[in-house]
């Protein structure tokens, strides 16, 4: 009990921002009309994507005679960095029709 | 100046850029004009964001150089791969696409948490706290991983629709073995790595199980649903680094990601927890209404060419179908080629049309067609008594009348286009087979209508000829 509380005490900014960021992640998207949902879907897959900085710390920290971590953190970029350019990517394909079509 | 402090500034500086672009490009993804540039802005700052962490994040030292190699390779293998893929992958493939590339998000957040689990065991003070946060890393990672995995394969027609028996039941038991084993190593601080698997292999065979038994029709809901999953997993890799640009990057997507899950649902008329409990409706109640079926009336493609030459309004109702069939540039030269002779052609965009909700808008852009022309449901809906002739293509349970008068079949209540509301209604269609929801569709007995029984594209390549000898 006194762990967790100590937890949520040391990480009460952190709490803070992660409530705020539920709030917004919601206020933000509310009014996206139905023509956007699959761009809008395709680019938060993207941001998420952001799980690749994780990666590259586990890569940056990783004891170079760690194996395990190499390995496994080496993995873990290839990865994260699929999820970011290929949802970039993808959502700007599906963008760009959106575009030709204004003119 | 000291330079180490400098770095770790030009490091959070450039988090706070970044968390802001999230932001911004989220933002900019939800009005038509701005979307490509909102998406271009959330990519930059990622660029940003990642380069930072490299240079800043720690002091390079020499005896790293392994390291760092590997990390640029890593980087230089995944763009690689991932511009291949994006720039190769047809535009009917792009649900299953993006179903990919999130579950390698997913694995990512996954490889993360084993890696951090093994650091506790080398040392370093075990908290609870820090405990909890990897292990749900771990679990929501992999299960967005495989379950992703499922659905991409799903959607590509590699796996079929199975539901185990007693399926629900399993998958209960499978969460509270997940949960036990997890709070196990949690509050015991036991640093067991043959547990640490087994709770990776539980977790990757729930994603499978959990995706495994969902029809078709509610796929988008749940790779939308596997999207937030994955927002969450990276905001918890935020929670172990302390990193604000992880954490808000996971958490918007994660918040904006369930509220996009529920505008599916809700455009379904479908429930949550329906989707994710039951396979789509069931076909006990539809037996009921099987028995009264009228006489199904087909057309010539000549008479229909005539019909569609001589309205004044015609509608075009798009579905999967004319995806499948790739027909959406044949629709787009019969659209001009009515212009020219006069008619006025609309499409009438249901939001669940294709295989997520906005997906045919993202079709028919690639085949040209003008903005102005794609009506949103309730627009068409208003339009559909002034029409003479709606022409169905493809599209099945997003224009079946059950959906308003028949209180006990499975999508009752769904909005639907009503093209029972125009003068003559014309269905193109491969065969008399059901819609993805499984269930009649009475539409095709009704008085009004006529079947064109083919190909979409075939079909509308010889309604093309046939209106040039007009």
């Amino acid at each position: 009990m006194e762990e967790i509380l100590s937890l949520f005490y040391e990480n009460r900014e952190f709490i803070f921002l992660i409530i705020v960021s539920i709030f917004l992640g919601i206020e933000v998207i509310s009014n996206v009309p139905a023509v956007l949902h699959t761009p809008l879907m395709s680019g938060a897959n993207a941001i998420h994507g952001v799980v690749i900085i994780g990666s590259i710390i586990i890569m940056l920290q990783a004891d170079p005679g760690n194996y395990y971590a190499l390995v496994l953190g080496f993995l873990a970029v290839i990865l994260g960095t699929l999820n970011v350019v290929g949802g970039f990517v993808v959502t700007n394909r599906m963008l760009e029709m959106f575009k030709k079509k204004s003119k | 100046m000291d330079t180490k402090l400098l770095g770790l500034s030009l490091l959070e500086l450039s988090y706070i850029a970044a968390s802001v672009t999230f932001i911004l490009g989220l933002k900019m993804l939800s009005s038509p004009d701005k979307a490509r540039k909102g998406n271009l802005i959330a990519g930059y700052g990622m660029g940003l964001a990642i380069a930072a962490t490299i240079l800043f994040k720690e002091e390079f030292s020499p005896d790293k150089w392994l390291n760092y190699t590997l990390i640029l390779a890593g980087l230089i293998i995944g763009t690689v791969i991932g511009v291949r893929m994006a720039l190769k992958v047809k535009m009917t493939a792009m649900p299953q696409m993006v179903s990919f590339f999130n579950g390698m998000g997913g694995a990512c957040a996954g490889v993360i948490s084993l890696v951090e689990f093994d650091h506790l065991r080398h040392g370093g003070d075990v908290s609870t706290g820090m405990l909890i946060v990897i292990l749900l890393g771990l679990i929501i990672g992999s299960v967005s991983f495989s379950g992703s995995m499922i659905a991409y394969g799903k959607l590509e027609g590699k796996i079929a629709d199975k539901a185990l028996p007693a399926g629900q039941i399993i998958n209960i038991l499978l969460l509270i073995a997940i949960f036990g084993l997890a709070g196990f190593l949690a509050i015991s601080g036991n640093l067991s790595m043959p547990m640490l698997y087994g709770l990776l292999a539980l977790s990757l065979l729930y994603g499978v199980l959990f995706v495994m038994p969902i029809g078709g029709a509610d796929m988008p809901v749940v790779i939308s649903l596997l999207n937030s999953f994955t927002g969450m997993a990276a905001a918890f890799g935020g929670f172990l680094y302390g990193n604000q640009a992880m954490l808000t990057g996971g958490i918007l997507v994660g918040s904006a990601g369930t509220i996009l899950t529920v505008l599916m649902c809700t455009a379904m008329n479908r429930s949550l927890t329906n989707v994710i409990i039951g396979s789509f409706g069931g076909g006990n109640a539809a037996s009921a209404k099987s028995g009264e079926q009228g006489t199904i009336k087909e057309i010539s493609v000549t008479d229909a060419a005539i019909l569609l030459a001589y309205a004044n309004k015609v509608s075009v109702v798009p579905g999967y179908g004319l995806a499948v069939a790739q027909a959406q540039h044949t629709v787009h030269n019969l659209e001009k080629l009515l212009e020219d002779k006069g008619v006025e052609l609309t499409y009438a965009i249901h939001p669940v049309a294709g295989r997520m909700p906005g997906h045919m808008n993202v079709l028919l852009a690639e085949a040209d067609v003008p903005y102005p022309k794609l009506l949103e449901m309730e627009d068409a809906n208003e339009a559909m008594a002034n029409t003479d002739v709606v022409l169905v293509i493809g599209a099945n349970d997003v224009v079946n009348p059950a959906a308003e008068n028949d209180p006990s079949s499975p999508i009752y209540g769904m909005p639907v286009v009503k093209v029972w509301n125009a003068k003559n209604i014309i269905v193109l269609k491969r065969s008399m087979g059901k819609g993805y929801a499984g269930i009649e569709n009475e539409l095709f007995f009704h008085p009004k209508n006529r079947m064109l029984f083919g190909d979409a594209k075939d079909s509308l390549e010889k309604l093309i000829a046939e209106l040039k000898n007009l």
